[in-house]
């Protein structure tokens, strides 16, 4: 059966913008992005919203629904009261282009700053052997579809804007720990992680892995075990006490990223 | 010519709302920071005790004063020897141990993100707006000392190690020879439940084999990996249930210690 649910929808641009008001008709089976299309098919023509796939594949119709970080794809209407007004915004994190739609190029930008995978430069293609047990933890990371909903919620930089330098947010973190734990890579991310990329801001609070559409344990799989690493290379009383006395081998880090240390 | 203009500078949504959840996301980080306030105090209050905290005839330590290695501790219970003259128990009995056990817990991956929400709210919920001016996490003293809970993991295996010596004694009845009391059960329950509680750690995780690339070439490390990964998803769990199982057991030793109730025996 369907009702009539009331919307304020954050308009705007450039930052200065407003909730608006709607009330807009909602069916069975229905998700917030299907009442989003229906408000701009009937009532604002002009509102911008970032969608793709309405599968929760693609990661595009990230946005904040009653002040949560969520895919408006993936969210049912079937988990709100009737007679709740829902909020909808755009992620706080980064700058609004216009409405529901941000710019999300400071993720790309982070991801170019990532030294690539680097395999033994002696193996060649068609030679790389690798068992499943060996990349069942890189698999994991690679479920992420990049809708930058950890990156929105992590208060490192939502709450500290002044931090986007330093730290490169979960979502990267992540795939300096997929590299770090690829059995093919050569590079020690270890110093680089901690140094450029910001390890060490995270307070594991685990936001990351509460918002992931794809459930991807962030923190546990990714973020704790990367600082365990850091861990092992800078603070381990038994692993330096192991290299004094010569029984671990030293390793020679990845080359620190430009610009990105004082 | 035509004057293009520039666009403007892309700012944030200004969103002057702290956060727009509706639900109560305030009732964890509240609930929280009142039962670990709660657990320490009472802590605080039993280690400078000094009373109550050894039964003789069944030879029950609470774990709040093993070693007890100070020469106050009452004859039987200092399986370590006494390390320190008697002095007022200013210093707690147990000194050696306590140290590290409040820095494997407060390391401790899991504490870290439960007290910084409770106490320091930073934040106090996920999406909502913490209070402070700046933040550098873990990245500058103090809380770079975090880094060290490894040191702590090591420590706390070996005072494990030290608790389980401690439950076998409590397995022992009056006369000396083999026996059970509900203080026994309790104190089984509590080292159990303490060791897959240090053994679900994060660094244990790390340290038996997560730290490898290839989990292939090391079968019999991959397999206590998987193991400890299964335990490492209970530690949240874990953490909780050994703060009640060790205030639980150390009332329960304060009380047959202090006569206010006597031991249920089972056997001998």
């Amino acid at each position: 059966m369907g009702y009539t649910a009331k919307f304020r929808v954050w308009r705007g641009d450039a930052g200065s913008g407003a909730l608006k008001d709607y009330e807009v008709e909602v069916n069975e089976g229905e998700v917030v992005l299907d009442v989003l299309h229906r408000i701009q098919a009937t009532q604002a023509g002009d509102l911008a919203l970032r969608w793709n796939c309405k599968a929760g594949k693609c990661g595009s119709c990230s946005m904040e629904i009653n002040g949560r970080p969520r895919l408006g794809c993936m969210t049912r209407m079937s988990v709100f009261e009737q007679s709740e007004t829902l909020t909808i915004t755009p992620l706080r994190t980064f700058p609004v282009i216009r409405d529901l739609v941000t710019d999300v190029s400071f993720n790309y930008e982070k991801a170019l700053q990532i030294p690539s995978f680097t395999p033994d430069p002696d193996t060649k293609p068609g030679e790389f052997r690798m068992m499943q047990e060996d990349v069942n933890r890189s698999q994991e990371f690679r479920k992420c579809i990049e809708c930058y909903l950890c990156q929105n919620t992590c208060h490192v930089i939502r709450d500290h804007e002044e931090n986007e330098n330093a730290f490169a947010g979960p979502r990267f973190l992540m795939r300096i720990a997929e590299l770090e734990m690829h059995p093919a890579d050569e590079a020690d991310r270890r110093d680089i992680a901690q140094d450029d990329f910001g390890l060490g801001y995270c307070n594991i609070t685990k936001c990351c892995t509460e918002v992931c559409p794809e459930h991807i344990k962030i923190t546990d799989n990714a973020l704790i075990p990367m600082k365990e690493r850091v861990a092992g290379r800078k603070y381990d009383p038994l692993v330096w006490l192991g290299s004094k006395i010569g029984l671990r081998p030293k390793s020679a880090g990845t080359p620190s990223v430009p610009g990105k240390r004082p | 010519m035509t004057q293009v203009s520039e666009a403007p500078a892309r700012t944030r949504a200004q969103i002057s709302e702290r956060t727009l959840r509706k639900d109560p996301w305030w009732r964890k980080p509240a609930l929280v920071a009142t039962l670990l306030t709660i657990w320490v105090l009472y802590a605080t209050v039993r280690v400078f005790t000094g009373h109550w905290y050894w039964v003789p005839q069944y030879h029950y330590l609470t774990p709040f004063y093993s070693p007890c290695v100070s020469g106050e501790c009452v004859p039987g219970s200092s399986s370590l020897g006494q390390w320190i003259p008697a002095i007022p128990p200013i210093i707690p009995y147990a000194f050696v141990s306590l140290p590290f056990v409040l820095g494997f817990r407060l390391s401790c991956y899991y504490y870290r993100g439960a007290y910084y929400k409770a106490f320091w709210r930073a934040p106090s919920a996920c999406a909502v707006r913490e209070p402070h001016a700046s933040y550098s996490g873990e990245t500058k003293f103090p809380l770079i000392m975090q880094n060290l809970h490894r040191f702590f993991f090591y420590m706390a295996v070996l005072i494990s190690i030290l608790n389980t010596y401690d439950l076998v004694q409590a397995f022992r009845g009056p006369d000396g020879a083999f026996g059970i009391g509900l203080g026994s059960i309790i104190m089984l329950i509590n080292v159990v439940l303490l060791w897959a509680y240090t053994l679900s750690c994060h660094s244990c995780r790390h340290i038996t084999g997560g730290r490898l690339k290839n989990f292939s070439k090391h079968p019999a490390r991959y397999w206590i990996w998987t193991q400890i990964s299964k335990l490492n998803t209970k530690h949240q769990q874990l953490a909780w249930t050994t703060l009640g199982t060790l205030m639980v057991t150390d009332l329960y030793v304060m009380l047959v210690a202090s006569g206010a109730i006597s031991d249920l025996r089972i056997f001998n």
